[in-house]
């Protein structure tokens, strides 16, 4: 006996739109009986880790701070997904993004000057674009694998964040804390509102989220970018040049994670640490993909997703488990996400006769 | 030289004995499949409404219809794929419920499938294996299949990969797979397609051996010249329902193709003695290395159209047309400049969108992830082929390049108009298109510019008699208007038909062109057997 995926004639366009919800509404759940399972209340457990962090003002700022990240790289990776690039790495594009971007106030910390945010935030996305170019480049002349190479550049771009903060970055000052010295404060981004920490990154996260919906659904680049995700051999009859489109999926989103790792540090932290993200870059491949891959639909999910990291540093404190849920939550989700997704387009079957394989190979 | 595998298990094999067919558990009288009342709903939708329908054993039965006729739907009930909505299947007299491949193969059935059921990852040989009862060993399966695919006349490379074969070659698998199960009743959907006449005079050959020998074949075909050479008796459908039973050698190909259409099926007027223009599409000394391990290289090949000419290339599947139709179009560029000239002006190392830009279109062959996207709607697909061609008109805003979604479905329904395009909605997705229809959008996109320069490959496969005979009136009135037109395809009826001009392309080389009048159906099938009247002598007449 065996389990077989059979590909559906056509795919619910209802539980196409559905299929985020009741994703949301497994996790939930799910987390319920986990939390039983630990000997917590579900319903006041789930209270404290969904509800309670929307219920203040100062939590919402936290909310949009966390989000922000987690949309601009989802945006970004929409664009690869889509167009059939398979960018894994936007954790260490986030991190060389904001190390390039630093690099101006840590080395020169004397000059403060208007120019300075704009140069950092530049830096940013140039030094994230960069480090995404070395998978573009391996996928583009040599064939590579872009998910095995952007997935192991990732911990090239975490230890060199490490050796620099504990080493040429280390701040003299800092009593030999692994720490670069504090953003002057024309590197520091700006709060957006007065009521809380809230900053222009979030800011960044709409506005890209809006400008690629608009690219996608009306222009020429994303009619191409749709053309070569579904089929190449149709891209190239188009005109269109699928390696082309490998280094601008690639650099493209390697951009928008550089400018989130800088925005993270200019915004939230105002110096560099041995780790900047809690994951940010690979919690967004959730985000891109709970939002369906539409922008609009990332900005979303990229408050739900925010709203796991919150709701498990809420659970540490008001109902004692570790923030670990965090991370089960985060994997529920794109767990019943991508199982959603997969039972739209198939039907699970149960084979008993291993002959009859042909016959699900005719029925599409 | 029946093909005996499990037979061959128990020793029993012996070469080329004659009239040996273990044939289970045989009635003597009795059709040997009758089918009752058989219906099948979608939905509320019948793809087959109460067809009834009678194989004897020993004869050769087709089975006629359009695309969407429900011809497939049948043969898939039969074959356990589709399970039916009402009604009733008798083999040999006993009420059967066929529920899978296996179950039909277990009974005798076998069958050729139109669109393959072939795993690509996997070789030829094990591609048959899997389609086996038992344990054979694969090296046993593929020394039959290739043991077979000689005798029948369709080579085949065991041990290649399905997926750098080419259509026709896939078809042959499929043939020879369904030989290799010695089944009682043989079900061919189209099976001709893609081979050459004397390769199809063969194949009859086999057909006529399996009923000498008390099998039944039921037969799949719009091809009437073939229906009626071959076969013994003719079930027609049409919407569903069987709307005519026949001897198809009683009636005439306009009386079986009314039975098929409902109505007259317009004949193709090919042009008169319009004029020749200049040369407009020209191939110098064109040739291009093989780019995979399996993909045919071009040698040295020119070609010139002239326009108001239709030059038709016939060929065997896999020798060279994809590759000479990617050069033509620019999908792959060439090295030399020279190679490839439209409207007199060098082009092969341009792209596809320069070449269209100077008035060149192009329709490949296959439809669905190549000449459109199956997900995206009609007028997406529009903007596929003509978003550089037709910029001024779908494109706005300047560097921003937006696309002006109502000029394209504007143009998208101007389209559909002319070429007859039947869809459900205004602007459906491609997939949801009948092959026919789709094709005649794909072919219509491109003539909607008038190209000066049209190049088509395959212009009609797996397309419903209605559908082609559009199409192809289009290409020879496109060439009537002025332009000039190349078309590539496997379809002798189609190619004499549209052509003005033959050449004929064999393991990537090209034969001179010949008018079309001049040319008998015999000598094209020697160019495609390799004779190309350029390079080889008389002599070589012997191989044959």
């Amino acid at each position: 006996m065996r389990i077989e995926l059979e590909k559906r004639a056509k795919a619910s366009a209802l539980f196409s739109i559905l299929s985020p919800f009741i994703a949301l509404a497994l996790t939930i759940l799910f987390g319920g009986v986990m939390f039983a399972l630990l000997g917590k209340n579900p319903v006041t457990a789930l209270y404290s880790f969904f509800v309670e962090p929307l219920s203040e003002v100062w939590s919402l700022h936290e909310l949009a701070i966390k989000a922000a990240p987690l949309i601009l790289i989802g945006v970004g990776l929409s664009v690869c997904f889509r167009s059939n690039n398979w960018n894994i790495g936007a954790e260490g594009q986030f991190i060389m993004g904001a190390i390039a971007g630093s690099a101006l106030p840590v080395l020169f910390y004397d000059w403060q000057s208007p120019l300075l945010l704009p140069l950092m935030m530049l830096l940013g996305m140039i030094g994230g674009a960069l480090f995404a170019a070395i998978p573009a480049f391996l996928k583009a002349h040599m064939n590579t694998n872009e998910i095995l190479t952007s997935l192991m550049l990732v911990y090239v771009a975490q230890l060199f964040l490490d050796w620099l903060v504990r080493g040429p970055w280390r701040n003299p000052q800092g009593m030999n804390f692994p720490e670069t010295r504090t953003f002057g404060a024309d590197a520091v981004l700006p709060e957006m509102l007065a009521s809380g920490r809230m900053h222009w990154g979030f800011a960044f996260a709409i506005v890209a989220a809006v400008l690629v919906w608009f690219m996608m659904r009306y222009t020429l680049k994303g009619f191409e970018i749709t053309v070569l995700g579904q089929s190449e051999r149709a891209g190239r009859f188009a005109g269109f040049s699928s390696r082309k489109m490998i280094w601008f999926s690639m650099l493209f989103s390697g951009a928008l994670a550089g400018l989130a790792g800088i925005s993270e540090v200019s915004g939230a932290m105002q110096q560099l640490r041995p780790v900047i993200s809690p994951g940010y870059g690979f919690t967004a491949i959730i985000v891109a993909f709970l939002g369906r891959l539409n922008p609009l639909g990332i900005a979303a999910a990229g408050l739900v997703l925010a709203l796991t990291y919150l709701g498990g540093e809420a659970a540490q404190l008001s109902i004692g488990v570790s923030d670990k849920v965090t991370r089960v939550f985060q994997g529920l989700l794109l767990f019943f996400v991508l199982s959603c997704d997969a039972l739209i387009h198939y039907r699970v079957r149960l084979v008993w006769d291993r002959f009859a394989a042909v016959k699900t190979e005719e029925a599409h | 030289m029946v093909p005996v595998l499990h037979a061959a298990k128990a020793g029993e094999i012996e070469e080329g004995k004659e009239g040996s067919v273990p044939v289970k558990g045989q009635t003597a009288s009795g059709p040997l499949l009758a089918v009752r009342q058989l219906t099948k709903l979608f939905g509320s939708f019948a793809a087959c409404n109460a067809i009834d329908l009678q194989i004897e054993p020993g004869e050769i039965h087709a089975l006629l219809g359009e695309n969407g006729a429900g011809k497939s739907t049948l043969v898939k009930m039969l074959f356990g794929v589709l399970a039916p909505t009402s009604g009733e299947i008798r083999w040999r007299g006993r009420n059967v419920r066929i529920t899978s491949p296996s179950d039909a193969r277990c009974l005798g059935i076998g069958m050729v499938f139109q669109h393959f059921s072939l795993f690509e990852a996997l070789t030829v040989a094990e591609n048959i294996a899997l389609s086996m009862n038992g344990s054979v060993s694969l090296a046993r399966v593929a020394e039959e299949a290739a043991r077979l695919s000689q005798i029948y006349g369709l080579p085949l490379d065991p041990k290649a990969h399905v997926a750098d074969l080419s259509v026709g070659e896939r078809q042959r698998i499929e043939i020879v797979r369904a030989l290799l199960q010695n089944p009682q009743l043989i079900i061919l959907d189209e099976p001709t397609s893609v081979l050459t006449p004397q390769e199809a005079d063969r194949l009859f050959e086999t057909l006529l051996k399996l009923r000498s020998e008390g099998r039944s074949v039921l037969y799949i075909s719009h091809r009437l010249e073939e229906v009626q050479r071959i076969c013994d008796r003719a079930t027609v459908l049409r919407h569903g329902k069987v709307t005519g039973a026949c001897d198809p050698r009683a009636e005439t190909p306009a009386s079986l193709a009314r039975m098929m259409v409902g109505s007259d099926v317009t004949v193709v007027t090919p042009e008169g003695t319009s004029t020749r223009g200049d040369v407009q599409l020209e191939a110098r000394h064109l040739s291009v290395a093989a780019r995979t391990p399996f993909a045919v290289s071009l040698k040295d090949i020119c070609l010139r159209v002239r326009a108001g000419e239709v030059l038709a290339i016939a060929g065997v599947a896999g020798n060279g047309q994809s590759e000479l139709f990617d050069a033509l179009s620019g999908e792959y560029p060439v090295a030399d400049d020279d190679a490839v000239q439209i409207r007199q002006r060098p082009v092969g190392t341009r792209n596809i969108n320069a070449r269209r830009l100077m008035g060149a279109g192009f329709v490949p062959e296959e439809r669905h992830g190549h000449a459109a996207i199956s997900g995206l709607s009609l007028s997406d697909n529009l903007v596929l082929a003509r978003s550089q061609s037709d910029r001024q008109a779908f494109l706005g805003g300047g560097a921003l390049k937006i696309i002006r979604h109502g000029a394209v479905k504007a143009a998208t329904r101007r389209i559909s108009e002319a070429m007859d395009v039947r869809k459900s909605g205004d602007d459906p997705p491609a997939g949801s298109l009948s092959g026919g229809n789709l094709q005649k959008f794909i072919v219509g996109r491109e003539l909607d510019r008038q190209p000066a320069v049209l190049v088509v490959n395959q212009p009609t496969w797996g397309v419903d008699a209605g559908a082609a005979s559009r199409i192809r009136q289009a290409l020879v009135d496109l060439a009537k208007a002025g332009s000039a037109v190349l078309v590539i395809s496997q379809d002798l009826d189609e190619i004499f038909e549209v052509a003005t001009e033959i050449a004929v392309i064999n393991e990537g080389r090209l034969s001179d062109p010949y008018p079309a009048r001049e040319l008998s159906r015999e000598k094209i099938g020697l160019l495609m057997g390799g004779m190309s009247g350029k390079t080889e002598s008389a002599g070589a007449a012997h191989a044959h």
